[in-house]
């Protein structure tokens, strides 16, 4: 089974393309399925079940979704060849940019929208930088020039990934990823295997659930914004 | 502290122009009097070091990604000699007559009625189709299918794009945007350009704007003639693709005279009828193929010549009226005396 590791922002289209993709390979044969990752609800899951794959929704609920996503991964897989899937999208939204569900040796994919602004490829972070192919959408309502500019921004933080215009609406570059994921790598290398990036810590206070605000609550790794530049806040 | 690996104790590329660039943008210190990477690195302050998520390793691949961007985009093909369509099939199956070859600095109109088959031959060229596409048309690029890699690379596509739906979203002024654009193509000299872009823009436009207009306040009619300049003076792309961009108020023969000039391919669908005659060919769409191929005949000529009269009035009442005048006797006389 191949497995695929599809991230983005949220509402970047990443639902609307990955159906268009999927019917695409279900076109020419192959079972694909979905896992989608979400913070607090998602109805994601149903649009790929009304369109006729299996699909499992994984709520992270209080937890970083993206420490959920890797402590879960081998199980969604296991589902996934209990399925007998040729296909396996793990679909998750990259929520504070710091992170990224790609794994080395399986395919990674990002999706980004061009209304989303030029700076957005310099805040994503590894998600964009760590990807095989980038995906860029929405670009049939902005202009050709914001276009380029936009791409060259995903290429300087990205010099090796694919990058590809596609429209999740209509389907336009649906045809040529469905090309590329069709050759993507097999899950074998899945357990044991590892992160193209590491997650960041996140082992404070209010990670526990504190709500209070004051330094006298702060326990754990915390950091302070440096506001004037003599440092006289440390 | 991680030990750096060989390959980064090299000399880093502090002497390249894009260099500086990259530290800034990444909200670094700029590297002064470091000769290697390690070094720079090893100078930094352990808060900055952790902050932006950076490694040793990441922050080198992280300039060499960007160095290379520049590189590519200089590198871009922005020529080409020739565009064929190979005939292909309409929505029946009936074949279509003829292919056609388009050559640089030619405009080709493509009219029919809503659902036609127009916008499906220019995806058919945007592709580039292989006869994979419901028309089974070929597109030949210099005579030559295009290299299949370019199907599944976004900068390789040769198509620039503008339709009536197209909009900036950027939050810039006119001028701070082209610059980004200039920018990105690694202009000899970017300021000259966004200048350049900018004449060309205001004097198709109805209305002038100026380079501290922001981008999103511009007219409909501005907008365009903003993306029609910057499609002919700044995109690399060889060929352009323009649906329906008819009703925004922009001086269309100086629009289609610019692609001309620069010598881009130019395939132009449009339901106005002074722009369908504008091309040195016409297609006529019907059922998803090309079912005619028209030349303009001197017939046509002197219609071409009387509609731009009735173009020029009309847009000349649309002045008066915008400046509070009323159509009085003169302008009664202007339209009615034979």
């Amino acid at each position: 089974m191949k497995l695929i590791t599809l991230a983005g922002p949220p509402s970047s289209g990443k639902t609307s393309l990955a159906l268009k993709v999927m019917q695409q390979l279900r076109d020419t044969g192959l079972r694909c399925g979905v896992v989608k990752f979400d913070c607090l609800s998602s109805r994601d899951g149903e649009r790929y079940q009304e369109a006729g794959f299996p699909a499992l929704t994984g709520l992270a609920g209080n937890t970083c979704p993206d420490h959920f996503f890797v402590s879960n991964i081998e199980d969604c897989a296991r589902w996934g060849h209990e399925q007998q899937l040729d296909v396996l999208i793990s679909e998750s939204a990259g929520l504070c940019n710091r992170c990224a569900p790609h794994i080395r040796g399986l395919y990674a994919v990002c999706v980004l929208d061009n209304l989303s602004g030029v700076d957005t490829p310099r805040k994503v972070g590894p998600m964009l930088k760590t990807a095989d192919l980038v995906i860029i959408t929405k670009g049939d309502i902005v202009s050709q020039a914001e276009r380029e500019v936009f791409a060259h921004r995903v290429r300087q933080v990205n010099a090796k990934a694919r990058i590809l215009f596609a429209n999740g609406i209509t389907g336009q570059g649906s045809w040529e990823i469905s090309r590329l994921w069709a050759n993507a790598a097999e899950d074998d290398s899945l357990s044991g295997g590892q992160l193209r990036f590491s997650l960041p810590s996140a082992v404070c206070s209010y990670c526990f659930g504190q709500t209070k605000i004051g330094r006298d609550f702060q326990r754990g790794v915390v950091r302070r914004m440096n506001i004037e530049e003599d440092g006289s806040h440390d | 502290m991680t030990e750096l690996p060989a390959s980064l104790r090299q000399q880093i590329l502090l002497e390249h122009a894009g260099a500086a660039e990259f530290f800034r943008l990444n909200r670094l210190p700029i590297p002064v009097s470091h000769n290697t990477l390690k070094d720079y690195w090893h100078s930094l302050p352990w808060q900055q070091q952790d902050l932006g998520g950076w490694t040793p390793e990441s922050l080198w691949e992280g300039l060499q990604a960007f160095l290379a961007a520049r590189q590519l985009s200089a590198d871009q093909l922005s020529i080409v000699q020739s565009l064929e369509i190979t005939a292909g099939q309409g929505k029946d199956g009936t074949p279509e007559a003829q292919n056609l070859c388009l050559r640089p600095g030619e405009v080709i109109c493509i009219v029919g009625p809503t659902g036609a088959g127009k916008s499906r031959l220019l995806a058919d060229i945007e592709c580039p189709a292989q006869g994979d596409t419901p028309s089974k048309r070929h597109i030949l690029i210099d005579g030559k299918a295009p290299n299949p890699e370019w199907r599944f690379s976004g900068e390789a596509r040769l198509v620039a794009q503008i339709t009536q739906n197209m909009n900036f979203v950027m939050d810039l002024s006119v001028a701070a945007f082209l610059r980004l654009h200039a920018e990105s193509r690694a202009l000899a000299d970017p300021e000259e350009a966004v200048w350049r872009v900018l004449d060309a823009a205001v004097a198709m436009a109805g209305e002038p704007f100026g380079p501290n207009t922001p981008l999103t306040q511009l007219s409909g009619g501005q907008s365009r003639a903003l993306m029609i300049a910057d499609a002919a003076l700044l995109s690399p792309k060889p060929i352009i693709l323009i649906d329906e961009i008819e009703n925004a108020g922009v001086d269309r023969t100086r629009a289609l005279n610019l692609f001309i000039e620069k010598g881009k391919i130019v395939l132009l669908s449009t339901h106005d009828p002074l722009l369908a005659l504008s091309g040195s060919r016409r297609l006529v769409i019907c059922n998803g193929a090309v079912v005619q191929v028209l030349e303009a005949n001197s017939d046509e000529q002197d219609c071409v010549e009387h509609l731009a009269q009735l173009d020029r009035s009309l847009a000349a009442v649309r002045q008066a009226l915008r400046r509070g005048e009323t159509l009085d006797q003169q302008w009664k006389e202007r339209f009615f005396t034979p």
